[in-house]
């Protein structure tokens, strides 16, 4: 503890994705002394691999656009889950942060007439995402990484944060180590916000980099921080699932937005036969319709490919499984033959040299493989709609670590925009409550020393598990117990399997120094994979209905009990997790009259 | 312990051939090629056999990675001699039977085994002044056309590999250039800001005080770019016609010598 590196600042920000970068801009802003952790280098979060774009109503391009029908349509892609007041916010605040983007230097396409061009995607009415090619994240968080640095911000790169501190049950701090030398560090702070992104490597098919191993969650729940919404996932319809080096990998929504379609190995156009009925006023029932669409959006209605991504998700899976799917387990996405190679280049430049040179895999050549795939997590921290504040004094979350805005299913684009609207709100209030203050809170000695101890624990151990192995075969569990279909019987098998790899991750052994070691950031990361794994499965054998992220075989339908409920998980100080149903907050009746309009 | 390496869902493929992996092991103090046998099998990239390595013969060896897709610029290192991104590289591009080596960027200081102390980059990233835009339009909106954002977007594209940073033979053969010279990734994000249609700053001084004098348009930076970036046309070329315009320019120079006789 004598030679411990010490840092004091008033907010600590946990994650530099699209959300962390931007809380901290605004944290910083406020005047709060502020700081962002970050586990890999700076620029590398998973916000680079967004591709569509960010969901705005801007109106550039369709002048009928606004809040209203953004948050409506957010609201019925995630099957009424949502908390209301998180998607009015969001539908509300959108534009302005993404016109704020452009003053500090993002570039994105432009209309005809010079505005920010807004492309269709799934779900959305109107087309509504701002985009720069198929690389938007990438634009998202070099243009927020830049601001950062130019405001002077401090940033801890490659830094990987432990575990929270508690003082008289607020946040007081958090332990940290290098990756780069294995040295431990201790913030001092009186405010955290999560900003660590999803939990996508529990599963073996994912589109989710290595980075994604429930951190934030973790680290809430822990600190005595609810989780709600933690059964909903969301597989992405659209994976790479052949070749090998490029399985997982998303192909972005705008392939079908730009025109793709999804084939059967009969060559059927399958999504006809998977329209629900909540969607059939809106979306076309024949080719020729569905074809005119992307020229005439007034006249035709939207073809099915273009459903929310739950539907085309499982759409996929039902194929696969009554036998029509690929050798590998996919189903063909065809834009080839359906628009000029010179066209395709243009419009998805990233998804065209991706594949090209990852897979020798050329999109405008021919149709190729994809499956579903992990993407996204809907559920994560409990959070209060304005302040993005957690049920744990002093602690915040923003982005996909938090939990509401979504409901049971995202709707593609609005992951960036909920970056912006919620990170710049939670920044704002952590700051707020950071310099409300009094005294700030202290940091025991004692709890230093045990998390220490707790850390290197791994290396006290001549043998034991392989931390690899252990992550493989949480993989395998979820992957095949947890994944887009769930029945009781399974959950309940994957349950007891999480359990038994949490005993065996006790007995975890790692070789080498503490210089750069991946085998124990892995061994640490285990502690956080299994949580949440955990949480999912419990939250999913509880909740007997299918709805958005969540199919139940065995309980096909939804269920009025449920449409009012989000499962909500606590931990107490005995380290004892339970589940409880509590109701969702109830939507004003302004805001309720917008869905008795006709939908088209 | 569970044999990772044959799982079955993982590979649908048919069944692995063998690669001789010469994998630099070692930190600051010295290190150097470790042999690993291992396996690979259709379709898989370079760090899908690295990975490997790790998980099954050698736990503590040091990568960076994130997204395994080309998109981050993080698991830059010089295979078999050549910069490139270990997650863009084929297995299928190598004879079956031959050696490969992998190797930590030569350019930057090591940390540990393929992990490579970047900070410089991002001390050079702080130096280059922030975007300046000039007033909106009355409307609160910004209006710029399609073909005059392209030329910045394709600089834009930068994913921060800092391979063109690793090859430049300016830094690369001389590292006391280190503190003159920023580099083709900054030089070019100054040519980024300076194209940038409402960016209203003076980039030119900043962009001969950063170095750009010292490139002699070798196109090393060009040739590695993962991104195709016509980084020395586009970007440093263009910019030195500019900054030459400005200093070296003798009727500019004429103009400037009068001034300071008033």
């Amino acid at each position: 503890m004598a030679d411990l590196e010490t840092h004091d600042f008033d907010v600590i920000v946990i994650g530099a994705g699209g959300a962390g970068l931007r809380a901290a801009i605004e944290a910083q802003a406020q005047g709060a002394r502020t700081a962002v952790i970050c586990k890999s280098l700076l620029g590398k979060a998973h916000t680079v691999m967004a591709e569509g774009g960010i969901a705005a109503s801007m109106g550039n391009v369709w002048s009928e656009d606004n809040w209203k029908v953004h948050f409506r349509d957010t609201m019925r892609g995630g099957k009424m889950l949502n908390n209301w007041r998180m998607a009015q916010l969001h539908a509300q605040e959108a534009p302005d942060r993404v016109l704020e983007l452009e003053e500090w230097g993002a570039l994105f396409d432009r209309t005809k007439e010079g505005l920010i061009s807004q492309r269709d995607f799934g779900g959305h009415r109107y087309a509504r995402l701002a985009h720069v090619g198929d690389r938007t994240g990438l634009e998202m968080i070099r243009t927020l990484q830049q601001r950062a640095v130019s405001q002077g911000m401090a940033v801890f790169m490659e830094c990987k944060v432990h575990k929270l501190i508690l003082d008289e049950g607020r946040v007081a701090g958090a332990l940290a180590y290098w990756r780069e030398t294995g040295r431990f560090v201790l913030f001092r702070t009186k405010a955290v916000i999560l900003a660590t992104g999803g939990i996508g490597k529990a599963w073996q098919v994912t589109s989710n980099s290595w980075e994604y191993t429930g951190d934030g969650q973790s680290l809430a729940l822990s600190a005595g921080a609810d989780l709600i919404d933690m059964e909903f996932v969301q597989f992405h319809p659209t994976g790479m699932v052949w070749p090998p080096s490029v399985r997982g990998i998303l192909v972005t929504e705008s392939v079908r937005g730009d025109g793709g379609v999804l084939r059967n190995t009969d060559g059927k156009r399958f999504m006809f036969d998977y329209i629900p009925e909540v969607f059939a006023a809106e979306t076309a029932d024949n080719e020729a319709e569905a074809d005119r669409w992307y020229e005439d959006h007034t006249n035709n209605r939207r073809p099915p490919e273009l459903l929310p991504r739950d539907e085309v998700a499982r759409a996929i899976n039902s194929e696969v499984k009554a036998g029509r799917g690929t050798e590998h387990g996919g189903v063909y996405l065809d834009i080839a033959s359906r628009r000029s190679a010179e066209f395709i280049r243009r419009r998805l430049p990233s998804m065209y040299h991706q594949f090209k040179e990852l897979a020798d895999v050329d999109i405008t050549a021919a149709p190729f493989e994809i499956g579903p795939t992990c993407h996204y997590m809907m559920g994560g921290v409990k959070v209060d709609p304005d302040t993005e504040a957690c049920t744990l004094p002093g602690l915040y979350a923003a982005g996909e670590v938090a939990a509401g805005l979504h409901g049971s299913n995202r709707l593609g684009g609005n992951s960036l925009s909920d970056l912006l609207v919620f990170g710049r709100r939670a920044g704002l209030a952590a700051a707020e409550y950071a310099q409300g203050l009094g005294t700030a809170p202290q940091v025991a000695d004692s709890e230093v020393d045990r998390l220490t101890a707790e850390a290197l624990d791994p290396f006290n151990r001549a043998t034991g598990e392989n931390p690899y192995s252990l992550q493989y075969e949480l993989q395998d569990t979820m992957h095949n117990l947890v994944g887009i279909i769930r029945v009781k019987s399974e959950l309940e098998e994957a349950i007891e399997k999480v359990g038994q790899l949490k005993e065996r991750a006790k007995n975890v052994a790692v070789e080498g120094h503490r210089q750069f070691n991946p085998g124990w950031h892995l061994a640490l990361d285990l502690e956080s994979l299994l949580t949440v794994s955990e949480a999912v499965a419990r939250c999913a054998l509880l909740r007997e209905e299918s709805r958005g992220g969540h199919t139940r075989d065995d309980f096909p339908a939804t269920s009025g009990y449920w449409s009012k409920i989000n499962n909500t998980i606590h931990r107490d100080s005995a380290g004892e997790t339970t589940i409880t149903q509590e109701p969702l907050p109830e939507m004003p009746d302004e805001l309720k009259a917008l869905f008795e309009e006709p939908a088209k | 312990m569970t044999d990772v390496s044959t799982d079955s869902p993982r590979s649908a493929a048919k069944g692995p051939d063998m690669v001789n992996m010469q994998v630099w092991r070692g930190d600051a103090s010295g290190g150097d090629f470790r042999l690993y046998e291992v396996e690979y099998r259709e379709g898989e990239v370079v760090l899908d056999v690295i990975h490997r390595i790790q998980a099954t013969q050698a736990n503590d060896l040091g990568v960076r990675w994130n997204c395994k897709a080309g998109k981050c610029g993080s698991c830059s290192a010089e295979i078999n001699g050549l910069p490139r991104l270990m997650c863009m590289t084929r297995m299928s591009t190598f004879e079956p039977g031959q050696d490969i080596t992998v190797a930590p960027m030569k350019t930057f200081p090591v940390m540990k085994d393929l992990v490579t102390d970047v900070s410089f980059n991002y001390e050079m990233a702080k130096r280059i002044p922030a975007f300046q835009p000039k007033p909106k339009d009355a409307d609160g909106k910004r209006r710029m056309a399609q073909r005059d954002v392209e030329r910045s977007q394709e600089f834009r594209k930068c994913i921060e590999c800092f391979m063109c940073q690793n090859v430049c033979h300016v830094i690369r053969d001389h590292d006391d250039n280190k503190v003159h010279f920023a580099g083709p990734r900054f030089l070019m994000r100054i040519a980024e800001l300076e194209m940038h249609p409402h960016d209203t700053a003076d980039r030119i001084p900043l962009a001969r005080e950063m170095g750009l004098s010292f490139c002699n348009i070798t196109k090393c930076c060009t040739e590695v770019c993962p991104e195709h970036i016509h980084i020395t046309d586009n970007a440093l070329i263009p910019m030195k016609e500019r900054m030459v315009d400005r200093y070296f320019d003798p009727i500019t120079r004429l103009g400037r010598a009068i001034r300071r006789k008033r």
